[in-house]
């Protein structure tokens, strides 16, 4: 039976090791519905706190300040960029059946529906949920947040509220900016680059992209805002253990948040295709 | 009167039970030095008495108003006639030392500008910190922030300051300036003061009562004199090795 079974030490081993896995799936998944249910909290705390008075105004355009127009030179680059490799790309692919007029038009329905919330999304993760994620970190640590709720001011009200809203707000604008810059890209690598009729080029995007397809790429992006600073302010506020623990919550806020965006994009594009595809078909 | 009653303090986190019934009276108008070992729960249960943790068993009373169950508004209402010194000041690193001090005031609203002014570089003068308005956090010393941060917690004049291990990392000139401040600050304005420590020539520098704080109990308390006469074996060992090492 023994031989069957192997050694009694290896059985009680491997039995430990099926115990710990089990007991590490279980309690990963706990910290997760845990974490998820503390950011729903935090959501409905930054809303209430938004429309109590004392408003902060101030607080609230430093943020959009540093979310807003500190983000425009990356999202700026990056929707450029976009714009022309994606020109270059369906340019190649376009001229094997002589569809090459139809560059714009794709690239600007691309962009507006998907590349441009998704990719400001996770250039706005990159550069303002880190920081917002290490600012709260490091606020925490050295208790500045504990030593604000000593002075009678709300922690969530003075740094999470304005940080939401702002976040919020602004992503839509640089979404906007990203599919204005990516379009201007692509029209020069088109136009300037691979002989593409500018007024083939132009007319295109005009028939073929809606406002609705952009309306619903803002809707995207105003989501992704909302979801990457409750990830970033959630991470932060609760990081523990000094500068260590500041990194690895600014860690966890990038790759989530990252993670996040991508995954729900998928989820609004689902939920926003009867819009899209109701217009389209009602206009065609 | 007490102006801080703790009766049966329970708090854990996870399996570390830290409070295990701490049972505590600081009078009005004393100072109160809350002594122990690190570790032993002296700022988890500071942080009780301003309403920063919740405890799981027990009740603290400040100035005769039952602070669990409060409100958002009723615990804000309460906080401010607290100040609190942090272990690490908890300066707010983004500001400097004119807007650190004025914080407080400037949230409390109805003050005109020039008075905030006037009260920042008064309580700035009671800490003796002049001409530094300008500077950040980060320009400064662990003893000068720690005095920056005392100016800060007097701004609004509370009743009650909290002081972390307010001597913890200075140099012994700056622990005897600091210790000076705490005992200023009572005598000038009638604050109560709490303090914890595990500097025992600090405490019983400054204290009118002490308690000891051993395995998230008080175990002896008494004034600094009643303290040295103790008999409870963990007061005669943590003096016993404080005296070994003066």
């Amino acid at each position: 039976m023994n031989d069957d079974l192997g050694p009694p030490g290896a059985i009680a081993s491997a039995a430990h090791e099926a115990r710990e896995a089990v007991v590490s799936v279980g309690s990963s998944t706990l910290r997760l519905v845990e974490e998820i249910g503390g950011m729903a909290e935090l959501f409905v705390q930054a809303i209430v706190w938004t429309l109590r008075p004392p408003w902060r105004i101030r607080l609230l355009f430093e943020q959009l300040d540093f979310v807003g127009v500190g983000s425009i030179f990356v999202v700026g680059i990056t929707g450029l960029f976009t714009g022309m490799v994606f020109a270059v790309q369906t340019y190649h692919a376009f001229s094997m059946f002589d569809a090459t007029g139809l560059v714009g038009a794709t690239v600007a329905l691309a962009l507006a529906r998907e590349l441009a919330p998704v990719f400001a999304g996770l250039m706005v993760t990159a550069r303002v949920g880190s920081t917002m994620a290490t600012e709260l970190g490091s606020m925490r640590v050295t208790e500045q947040i504990d030593a604000l709720a000593t002075m009678a001011v709300s922690p969530l009200q003075y740094l999470v509220a304005p940080r939401v809203v702002a976040t919020i707000v602004m992503m839509p604008v640089l979404t906007l900016l990203f599919d204005g810059v990516g379009i201007a890209g692509a029209y020069t690598v088109a136009v300037f680059g691979q002989g593409v009729s500018a007024a083939s080029f132009l007319s295109r995007i005009r028939t073929w992209v809606d406002p609705q397809d952009i309306e619903g790429g803002l809707i995207k992006a105003a989501v992704f805002g909302l979801l990457i600073a409750i990830i970033a302010c959630y991470k932060g506020f609760h990081a523990r253990g000094g500068a260590k623990g500041v990194g690895r919550a600014t860690n966890e806020a990038v790759v989530m948040a990252s993670v996040v965006v991508l995954v729900s994009d998928y989820f609004l594009s689902v939920l926003l295709s009867p819009f899209w595809t109701l217009h389209t078909h009602g206009l065609r | 009167m007490a102006m801080i009653e703790v009766s049966g303090l329970h708090r854990s986190f996870g399996e570390n039970h830290v409070l295990r019934g701490v049972d505590l009276a600081v009078e009005e108008g004393t100072t109160t030095v809350i002594l122990g070992s690190s570790g032993s729960g002296k700022s988890v249960l500071m942080k009780h008495m301003i309403g920063l943790l919740t405890p799981d068993r027990g009740t603290v009373r400040v100035d005769g108003e039952e602070i669990q169950g409060l409100s958002e508004h009723g615990l804000a209402r309460v906080r401010r006639k607290f100040g609190m010194v942090f272990q690490s000041a908890a300066l707010f690193d983004s500001l400097n030392v004119f807007d650190n001090v004025a914080f407080p005031l400037v949230e409390r609203g109805g003050l005109p500008r020039r008075e905030i002014a006037d009260r920042v570089h008064e309580k700035l003068d009671v800490v003796g910190l002049r001409g530094i308005d300008d500077r950040y956090p980060e320009e400064m010393s662990g003893g000068m922030r720690k005095r920056v941060a005392l100016a800060r917690a007097l701004a609004l004049d509370p009743k009650i300051v909290l002081y972390d291990e307010p001597t913890t990392g200075l140099d012994p000139i700056a622990t005897e300036y600091v210790d000076e401040m705490i005992v200023s600050a009572q005598e000038r304005v009638g604050v109560t003061s709490v303090v914890i420590s595990h500097d025992i020539g600090s405490a019983f520098a400054i204290a009118d009562r002490c308690a000891v704080l051993h395995e998230g109990a008080v175990v002896a308390e008494g004034t600094p004199a009643e303290l040295r006469e103790s008999r409870q074996p963990f007061v005669r060992r943590f003096l016993a090795l404080w005296y070994q090492r003066r």
